[in-house]
Formats: structure tokens, C-alpha cells, sequence
């Protein structure tokens, strides 16, 4: 057996992707800064925020493990134990396989993925959360749902000869997510749908349109999103390779097919393509295209994205059925999205395209890579939904979810956070000196 | 001395404004303002919802004129504030009793 030499050039791309997945986070804050109203415009960027500091503590104390960890050689989480990535410095990447990468890339990595998934939910949330219990919120939802969850998805397990200690759950099912379809948007989507139910709606919900405040902040949010995306997807190949290159391409070709599809249906629908509806189709199509970015060829990537984009704008429709106040449309771009992309895989996966991949319908793999997605996926979504509403509702009870209506009516700013995002007068507010 | 308001559409500021200036007409004080008349509002459709907006932007133009040119003022202000469709709003007169120039003292007639 040879020994595995550290690859610079692997190493050095998963270091920059980390790099850019980092960056998706405050474009997510602008992303949905933009989209809320003025005068709750820093309450929304904080969500995200905050989660960078929360998750990426937790993640060094006990998340990387509890997520990766392999020596309790569970199926369901990786080790009750601390990370203890100080005595990792010089280990190497073993996942279902040797990758020539540090552990400690690996660990950084995968902790942006840990970050933006429960900051992704604040947009469901948004205009009338508790501060604090947003931040209780995150902390006790990445344990016990994303950390499990990730272990399922993505911890293919420490592979030695033939032997395999500790894969995942649904990894080892052979249920195929590249970069996160099931365990960040699926479980995004799932529990930014409860936790809209668990705080209710908000006031004049339905009667107000709530306009976005600031376009220009939301076209700069899915910028950031798309750039930063190339990390997410084209990283998950953990090295400079083949795999890497056509996560990239698709990644590209979905996103951009998803933000005409979303501009088509608005103009036929309602006459005018709007700067919401490209932004909102980019992100769909870069939500329906990670699971799928490595195992299909870019003539199907962009057929993933043109319906990704067709269909949510279709799907944020599905509140005002339902009765649901998912404020920025976190079910409607992120569950409906990450849906699509992982069972799109049960028409479009492609042995010839990835020899790690299976082949779809459209393939004649027949159905059964279909219904391993599908499997996945409502098990991810089952899963992400139940247990959000039972947080949601113990801290509702507890230390109360949703701030006073008068708080909520003349802005969450500036008394969540004594500050409001514009000043924008010349006149005095008056006062004495004290 | 009479104080005209007057509501009107935003894009037929300049045009009023214009108006009042060529007849003589000095002075006002603009601001912006939001409200409905007998129509109650329109319905507009965004992100696929539609919602009934009752407050639409207007303009309030306020100025003061003499009691002897308020009718003209008030004529004035209508021609130019009009497109004929729905929306164009509503101009009045309220008697004023006093006014005072701030920087001169001047009062009455002389301070308008």
C-alpha cells in the first residue's frame, strides 16, 4: 500500500473554497436584508451573522465530530466526544476514501456548510424573531438536527482496505447528494417551514404587499450566492480535478437556465420579469443543482435549472394557499428546490458522466436511483420538520419566540438592536446634553 | 388671505409649479404625501399576489395667496394638475388670519 502524499494543488482548492463558501453567508445577510423592509433590514443581516459566530464555536468544541466522527461507527451521528482538531494538524482526509487534503481543510470546509444552513432558515423567520431565541434556535438546532444530519449525508465513513467505520446513514444507502440538496436545502426548507407555523404571521400579512426595501441589496446578496456557490459545489469535489470542473460548469449553466425560467413565467403571468424573480431563480437553480452538479452532463444541468426556475417561481405561490407566512419564500426556493434537484438525479444521473454515479430513468438506470432520492429526501424532510417543531414550540414556551406586536409594527431594528440601517435626515432628532 | 392646498398627482409637480410661477403666483411649500379618494385605491400584483393599495403617493402643495387672486390660484393649479383620469385630486382654500415674515417682521398682505 502506498502512502498518500498531501497534493498542494487539492489542498489549495479546497482552501479557497472554503474561502467562498464563507462568503455565501453575508450574501445570504444581503439577500435577505434586501428583500425585508427598511425598518428591519439589521435584524435580518444579524441572523445570519450571528450564526457565523455560534456555529463555527460549536463546531470546533464538539460539531465537527458529532457530524464526522467515526469511531462510535454509527450510522445516525459521529462521535459524542470533542472535536479535538489540535491533535489533527497533521492527519489527512479520510472520507468513504483517502483525499490527499488536510483534515483540518476538510473540518473548515465542511464547517461553512454547517453555518449557512440554519442561517438560511432566518428567511422564513423574518421581521418578527426574538433575537436571543434565534440564537438558542441555532445553537440547539445545528446539534440535534444538522450535525446528525450532515452525518447521514455526507460522512462516507473512515475507509481502511475494505473496511468502512462509521458512514452515514443515507450515504451508505447509496443516496447520491454532491454538494447538500437534502442535508442543507431540503433541511433548511423543512424547518424554516415549521418554525413559520410555530411564530405565526406576520401583521398585515396578506394585506400588505411588504415590499422588499432595497433591490439593489438583494441583486448584490445572489451575486455574492452565485460566486461564492462555485466553492460549494465545485469544492465538494475535495480536490482540483475532473469532477470539480463539471460541478463548476454546471453549477454555472443551471443557475443562469433557473433565472430565465423565473423571468418567463413572471412575464407571462403578471407582465413584468422583475429583479426579485432573477434573483430568486438564481438561487433556485443553484439549490436544484447541488445535489446533482457532479453526476450529470450540462446539457441535462441546464434543463434542471430552466424547471428549478419555472417551478419555485410557482411554488412561493403555495403560502398564500396554505396560510403560511415564510417570509423571503424559504419553502418556496429552498424546499421545493432542493426537492427537484435531488430527485432530478433519478432522470438525469449519468454512470458515463461520474463512475461514481448511477444512471436515471433517462439512462435506462430505471427507477431505482429515483427512489433512493426520493427516499432520502422525505426522510431528510420528515425528519428537519418534526424536530424543528418541537424546538420551535419548547422555545416558544419557554423564553417566548416572537417579539411584542408594537415592536414589530414600528421595526424590530431598533428594539432588538437599539440601531436602524438608514439615517437618512438632516434634521435633528432633538434632546438635551446630559 | 387664503391658504390653497392642493393634492395632486407627483409627475404634474413641475408642471403646477411652472403654472403658478407664470401667473404671478411666488412661493410654496411641497411635500409628500399618501391617501385615497372615491376610487379607494388600486389593486396591484407582485410575486404572484395580488394586493389592494389604498394609500397612493400624492404631492401636497401648499401656498398662500391674497384673498383676490385665490380663485385664479385655485384655477391655475387645476388646469395644470390635470390628466383627466382618475387620481388627479383635489385642490381647497382655507382663510388664513395672520402671516409674518420671519427675517423682515413684515406681516399681513406684505409678508406673503
Amino acid at each position: 500500500m502506498t502512502e498518500i502524499v498531501l497534493n498542494t494543488g487539492d489542498t489549495a482548492w479546497v482552501l479557497a473554497s472554503t474561502a467562498l463558501v464563507l462568503l455565501m453567508t453575508p450574501g445570504l445577510a444581503l439577500f435577505y436584508g434586501g428583500m425585508v423592509r427598511a425598518k428591519s433590514v439589521l435584524n435580518m443581516m444579524l441572523m445570519s451573522m450571528v450564526t457565523i459566530g455560534i456555529v463555527s464555536v460549536l463546531w470546533v468544541i464538539y460539531g465537527f465530530k458529532l457530524a464526522f466522527g467515526y469511531e462510535a461507527n454509527s450510522q445516525w451521528y459521529g462521535e459524542f466526544s470533542l472535536s479535538g482538531l489540535g491533535s489533527a494538524v497533521n492527519e489527512l482526509t479520510n472520507n468513504g476514501g483517502d483525499y490527499p487534503i488536510p483534515l483540518l481543510a476538510f473540518a473548515a470546509f465542511q464547517l461553512m456548510f454547517a453555518i449557512i444552513t440554519p442561517a438560511l432558515i432566518s428567511g422564513a423567520i423574518a421581521d418578527r424573531t426574538k433575537f436571543t431565541a434565534w440564537a438558542v434556535f441555532v445553537t440547539i438546532w445545528v446539534t440535534v438536527v444538522y450535525f446528525p444530519v450532515a452525518h447521514w449525508v455526507f460522512a462516507f465513513g473512515n475507509k481502511v482496505g475494505d473496511t468502512v467505520t462509521g458512514a452515514g446513514f443515507l450515504a451508505a444507502r447509496g443516496v447520491q447528494d454532491f454538494a447538500g440538496g437534502t442535508a442543507v436545502h431540503i433541511n433548511a426548507g423543512a424547518a424554516g417551514l415549521a418554525m413559520a407555523i410555530i411564530l405565526g404571521r406576520r401583521v398585515g400579512w396578506r394585506r400588505e404587499s411588504m415590499r422588499p426595501h432595497s433591490l439593489p441589496l438583494v441583486l448584490i446578496g445572489a451575486g455574492l450566492l452565485w460566486f461564492g456557490w462555485f466553492g460549494f459545489n465545485a469544492g465538494s469535489a475535495l480536490g482540483a480535478n475532473g469532477t470539480a470542473a463539471l460541478a463548476l460548469l454546471n453549477t454555472q449553466v443551471a443557475t443562469a437556465a433557473a433565472a430565465l425560467g423565473w423571468l418567463l413565467v413572471e412575464k407571462i403571468r403578471d407582465g413584468h420579469p422583475t429583479s426579485l424573480g432573477v434573483a430568486s431563480g438564481a438561487v433556485a437553480g443553484l439549490v436544484a443543482i447541488t445535489p446533482a452538479c457532479a453526476f450529470v452532463a450540462p446539457w441535462a444541468a441546464v434543463m434542471i435549472g430552466l424547471i428549478a426556475g419555472i417551478l419555485c417561481a410557482l411554488a412561493v405561490g403555495l403560502k398564500y394557499l396554505f396560510n403560511f407566512d415564510d417570509s423571503l419564500d424559504v419553502v418556496g426556493v429552498h424546499l421545493v428546490g432542493g426537492l427537484w434537484g435531488c430527485l432530478s438525479l433519478g432522470f438525469f444521473g449519468s454512470s458515463a458522466i461520474n463512475s461514481l454515479g448511477l444512471d436515471g430513468l433517462f439512462y435506462g438506470g430505471g427507477a431505482t436511483l429515483l427512489g433512493k432520492q426520493a427516499f432520502g429526501a422525505f426522510f431528510v424532510l420528515a425528519y428537519s420538520f418534526i424536530v424543528t417543531l418541537i424546538i420551535g414550540f419548547a422555545i416558544d414556551k419557554t423564553m417566548g419566540l416572537r417579539v411584542k406586536e408594537e415592536a414589530e409594527v414600528s421595526g424590530i431594528d431598533y428594539d432588538q438592536h437599539a440601531e436602524t440601517g438608514y439615517e437618512l435626515t438632516t434634521s435633528s432628532r432633538g434632546g438635551f446634553s446630559s | 388671505m387664503k391658504l390653497i392646498t392642493a393634492i395632486i398627482k407627483p409627475q404634474k409637480l413641475d408642471a403646477v409649479k411652472e403654472a403658478l410661477v407664470s401667473a404671478g403666483i411666488t412661493g410654496m411649500t411641497v411635500s409628500e404625501a399618501k391617501g385615497f379618494g372615491r376610487q379607494l385605491g388600486l389593486t396591484e400584483v407582485y410575486r404572484g399576489a395580488a394586493y389592494k393599495v389604498d394609500l397612493i403617493p400624492k404631492i401636497r402643495l401648499e401656498v398662500v395667496v391674497s384673498s383676490k387672486i385665490a380663485d385664479k390660484a385655485i384655477k391655475v393649479i387645476a388646469d395644470a394638475a390635470r390628466t383627466g383620469s382618475i387620481g388627479d385630486g383635489k385642490v381647497w382654500s382655507t382663510s388664513v388670519d395672520s402671516v409674518i415674515r420671519v427675517r423682515t417682521g413684515e406681516s399681513g398682505e406684505e409678508a406673503i
